[in-house]
């Protein structure tokens, strides 16, 4: 049995052996938000802040978090209206099949969180774990550009 | 039936309405076919062959049925029905039996109560092999005669010839679609003998047809429903796991999930063909294409697929988008034990794009002319014959200005960057500035659209009008390209409603709108919620005595005279529309005849930078004009673009499925590279819009054409920055720092390299 809070709330979970966080959170805790679509920290589709470092929520054993703070994508907007990312993400057509969607608002979330002004190369950087098959970034970086207000002229 | 663009209409056609699923999706609360849960489900798993091609002596399921929590294992023996599925021809068994084929080929499937224990059962069946020799060589088995389709095209003077000539080989590596969610769905068992399918696929339609065949049932027994996609660039235009599923909930009377995981997802889908291509190109001194001839080979794989028609896209679009005097075309699609290919976006266009503009480019340095003066002399365009197939083009296809409006856009400055993040190499340090060599590569790609060949291509939508609004249902897949979008915006413009509202039927509840592919959604379906809008508006107009309908009601002389609601007291206000493209007809015997129902061209300018030492490549800048008929939905159609380009960089420079003796050596994201948010290209892209003649509003699709020439492009710049010849995509570090000795050049022009107009 492992104790977490995820988005702010006290949870329990009873993983199995060695399973991961990303499992645990999708399949005992119902927050499916968290994708699994490589379960090898190749593309950061299960992204999630683990006691303010972010993760990739498949490599993280599920009982290693134990008594751990998670923030998922289910608890990352503002108070129940999209943060600033999402919403520059949803207008500037960053949103395509979405499933590699919730991963990167939450990488982006959290590299806002410490760098509220990032240039583009570094929006590029530090989004370089999270793969996109859809919409080739470019949609992603114009919006996440405008948030920094670093937009390129 | 007269349709127009109602002016004053918000969210209409031409403007970048944002999709209705963005803010689900934005929040993780989307669900995508792998969130999908019922109560008392369990998970499924598959048993896949470890070789290529085996004899199966024996299968013992008795250790996996001993595990606790295992409920069934099923093999081919317990498949009613023909057991048999394929898109053009049923012949794969649902699991393999006697003998199989490729590496990762289902040979049994097992259901048990949680996911980790049915991946433990799938690994305790046992399976006994006699292992067979693989035939694993496209040309070889071409030379056996085991092809899926031969084809030989022939058109034009047989005895022209130019005075230039210039010959090569290419060849073109597999390309996987990775979509980033992988195969997934929910069989839910009705009770009575049938089963609801919750699946995410590209045509919800042919996957009914083929699971009712192969499981022998009636077909109302099975029904199936959109369930979230998450991506698909063809991969799920073939059957998976959806028999499966199915069998597994009527055989246990319970719910059944399946979910691959991404090794498995790589085997479980088919892929992009790697292709051989020979070519020889002859053109007068003036730089008129005289003679095209080309010999092309595509690697099947195991199972049929849609080889046929990725063959045929192969050899139609052999020559590009130019004209020639005299044509000889031969391909065949290869039965071989490689992994089973079959649609990837630009379906069989891109091969050969790949290698005729590698062709105009030598012919250019050839003929001491610029390369995009080359391709402009010999343009196709309207009223133009397409040089293989001998058919009169009736649409728009501006070449020309598609060329034209690349060539002249900015280059970017000739300076490389400090950045390290922006060098060959990136933030490894391993090239230093002064050792990057730019270079510039132009290349121009054409394909049909939508289906060819005389299939009976059509799609159904049904307009219903409510008292909320209007109502489009469709059972046609949204894989994340913006369908539901459009659709919402030609029902808006074409009712003059603003409430409409895309519902997704399933199976039972409306017929098929073909499959989510071939650039066709936004034409097929479009053209049916085009005239499905139209006639709800006209039949509510016609009741209500108006002249004028929006959310209100509609309208007389400016007053108000009926609500909505008060227009169905007569009963429902509804059309069933079937939406056909212009008819095409079967090829005659040399591969002539009016194939296609439309065509589409695109031209890119890639930009890259290289570190001619270590063979390390960074694509710069790629930009792009496409031709779209008219933009419905700009903001839509930025996002197939610029998503298409990266796919086609991806196989420029990095993304291949490594092949040994039929085993694939790279089924995972940590040894298939795919480009990340470092990788991506600055894109720029104009629109070129010249309306189609049936598409709606004169709109064609956009998903395919940025995924054709952007990969020949890259190479065509990686061939000007190094001289290296690049016969063979994706180009490996070695093709640049040593060249290609394994696949030479024939042509005397080898040592001279391209220099595209800059």
């Amino acid at each position: 049995m492992i104790r977490i809070t995820v988005n702010g709330v006290a949870r329990t979970a009873d993983p199995a052996g060695p399973e991961s966080l990303l499992t645990t959170l999708r399949d005992r805790l119902g927050l499916p938000g968290s994708k699994n679509a490589c379960e090898q920290g190749e593309c950061g589709s299960c992204s999630v802040i683990l006691d303010g470092e972010l993760v990739c929520s498949c490599l993280v054993m599920a009982a290693d978090a134990d008594g751990s703070e998670v923030r998922t994508i289910e608890g990352i907007d503002d108070h129940g209206t999209l943060n600033a990312i999402q919403e520059a993400m949803v207008g500037a057509g960053g949103v395509q099949c979405g499933f590699c969607t919730p991963g990167i608002v939450v990488a982006a979330t959290h590299l806002f969180e410490a760098n509220p002004h990032p240039t583009e190369g570094e929006i590029r950087e530090a989004l370089a774990g999270n793969i996109c098959r859809c919409t080739g970034y470019g949609a992603i970086v114009r919006a996440l550009t405008a948030v920094a207000g670093t937009e390129a002229s | 039936m007269t349709t127009l663009v109602r002016p004053g209409i918000v969210g209409g056609v031409g403007t970048s309405l944002l999709r209705p699923d963005g803010i689900p999706k934005i929040k993780g609360e989307f669900a995508f076919s792998s969130d999908l849960e019922a109560e008392g489900m369990l998970w499924g798993a598959t048993v896949r062959s470890p070789h290529p091609r085996a004899r199966i002596v024996a299968i013992d399921a008795a250790p996996a049925l001993a595990i606790s929590g295992v409920r069934t294992v099923l093999t081919q023996d317990d498949v009613p029905g023909s057991g048999h599925f394929g898109l053009e021809r049923p012949d794969q068994p649902v699991l393999a039996f006697g003998e199989t084929r490729y590496w990762g080929q289902p040979v049994a499937i097992v259901a048990a109560e949680d996911h980790e224990t049915a991946r433990r059962a799938a690994d305790a069946v046992r399976i006994e092999y006699e292992v067979l020799a693989p035939l694993v060589d496209p040309a070889e088995a071409v030379r056996l005669g085991s092809t899926f389709r031969t084809i030989e095209i022939r058109n034009g003077d047989p005895d022209a010839h130019g005075e230039i000539v210039v010959t090569g080989e290419y060849e073109v590596g597999m390309q996987d679609q990775a979509p980033l969610g992988t195969e997934s769905g929910l069989a839910i068992p009705d009770g009575m003998g049938g089963v609801d399918l919750h699946i995410a696929t590209q045509w919800l339609h042919a996957d009914h047809e083929q699971v009712v065949a192969a499981l022998g049932l009636p077909p109302d027994q099975i029904r199936l429903h959109n369930a979230g996609v998450g991506g698909a660039f063809g991969s799920r235009e073939d059957i998976s796991l959806q028999i499966h599923l199915c069998l597994l909930a009527l055989r246990t009377g319970r719910p059944v999930k399946m979910v691959y995981d991404r090794a498995e997802s790589f085997v479980g889908h088919v892929h992009r063909h790697p292709a051989r291509m020979r070519y020889r190109h002859e053109a007068d001194r003036d730089g008129t294409l005289v003679r095209v001839e080309a010999d092309l080979v595509f690697d099947g794989g195991a199972y049929a697929s849609t080889s046929s028609a990725v063959l045929a896209n192969g050899c139609y679009f052999a020559v590009g988008p130019y004209r020639a005097k005299s044509v000889h075309i031969t391909g065949a699609s290869a039965r071989t034990n490689n992994p089973t290919a079959g649609a990837m976006r630009g379906f069989g266009a891109p091969q050969p794009c790949f290698a005729y503009e590698a062709q105009m480019d030598r012919l250019a340095a050839a003929l001491g002319m610029d390369p995009v003066a080359l391709r402009l002399r010999n343009a196709l365009g309207t009223g133009d014959r397409i040089p293989t197939t001998n058919q009169v083009i009736v649409g728009s296809l501006p070449t020309r200005e598609v060329i034209e409006s690349v060539a002249a856009m900015p280059l970017p400055d000739p300076e490389t960057a400090d950045d390290p993040r922006s060098l060959p190499g990136g933030t490894g340090l391993t090239t230093p500035p002064g050792a990057v060599r730019r270079g510039i590569g132009f290349a121009v790609g054409i394909k049909n659209l939508a289906f060819s060949e005389s299939f009976d291509d059509f799609s159904e939508v049904r307009g219903v009008l409510t008292a909320d609004g209007l109502e489009l249902h469709t059972a046609a897949c949204e894989n994340g390209q913006g369908m539901v979008t459009v659709l919402e915006q030609i029902g808006r413009s074409a009712s003059g409603l603003q409430r409409v509202t895309v519902v997704f039927a399933d199976t039972s509840k409306i017929g098929s709108a073909g499959s989510t592919s071939a650039s066709r959604q936004t034409q097929m379906t479009g053209g049916a919620a085009l005239r499905a809008a139209t006639a709800v508006r006209e039949e509510a107009l016609r009741r209500g005595g108006g002249d004028h309908l929006d959310d209100a009601g509609v309208w007389r002389g400016g007053r108000l005279v009926a609500p909505l609601a008060g227009l169905l007291g007569d009963g429902p206000i509804e059309h069933l529309e079937r939406f056909r493209h212009p008819p095409t007809a079967k090829p005659d015997a040399f591969g002539r005849g009016d194939v296609h129902a439309g065509f589409v061209v695109a031209a890119h300018r890639a930009v890259v930078d290289v570190d001619p030492e270590l063979g390390l490549v960074r694509v710069v800048r790629l930009d792009t004009a496409q031709d779209v008929g008219r933009a419905l939905n700009p903001l839509s159609i930025l996002g197939q673009i610029e998503g298409g380009i990266m796919q086609g960089v991806g196989l420029a420079v990095m993304e291949e499925i490594v092949l040994e003796g039929g085993v694939m050596k790279n089924a995972s994201f940590t040894d298939y590279l795919l480009p990340t948010f470092l990788d991506a290209p600055q894109v720029e892209a104009i629109l070129v819009e010249q309306p189609d003649h049936w598409g709606p509003f004169g709109a064609k699709g956009v998903g395919e054409p940025p995924t054709i020439s952007s990969t020949a492009a890259v190479a065509a710049a990686i061939r000007d920055a190094t001289g290296a010849p690049i016969n063979r995509v994706p180009v490996r570090p070695q093709d640049i720092a040593f060249g290609s000795p394994e696949s030479p050049v024939t042509s005397h022009q080898q040592a001279k390299s391209p220099r595209p107009r800059s």
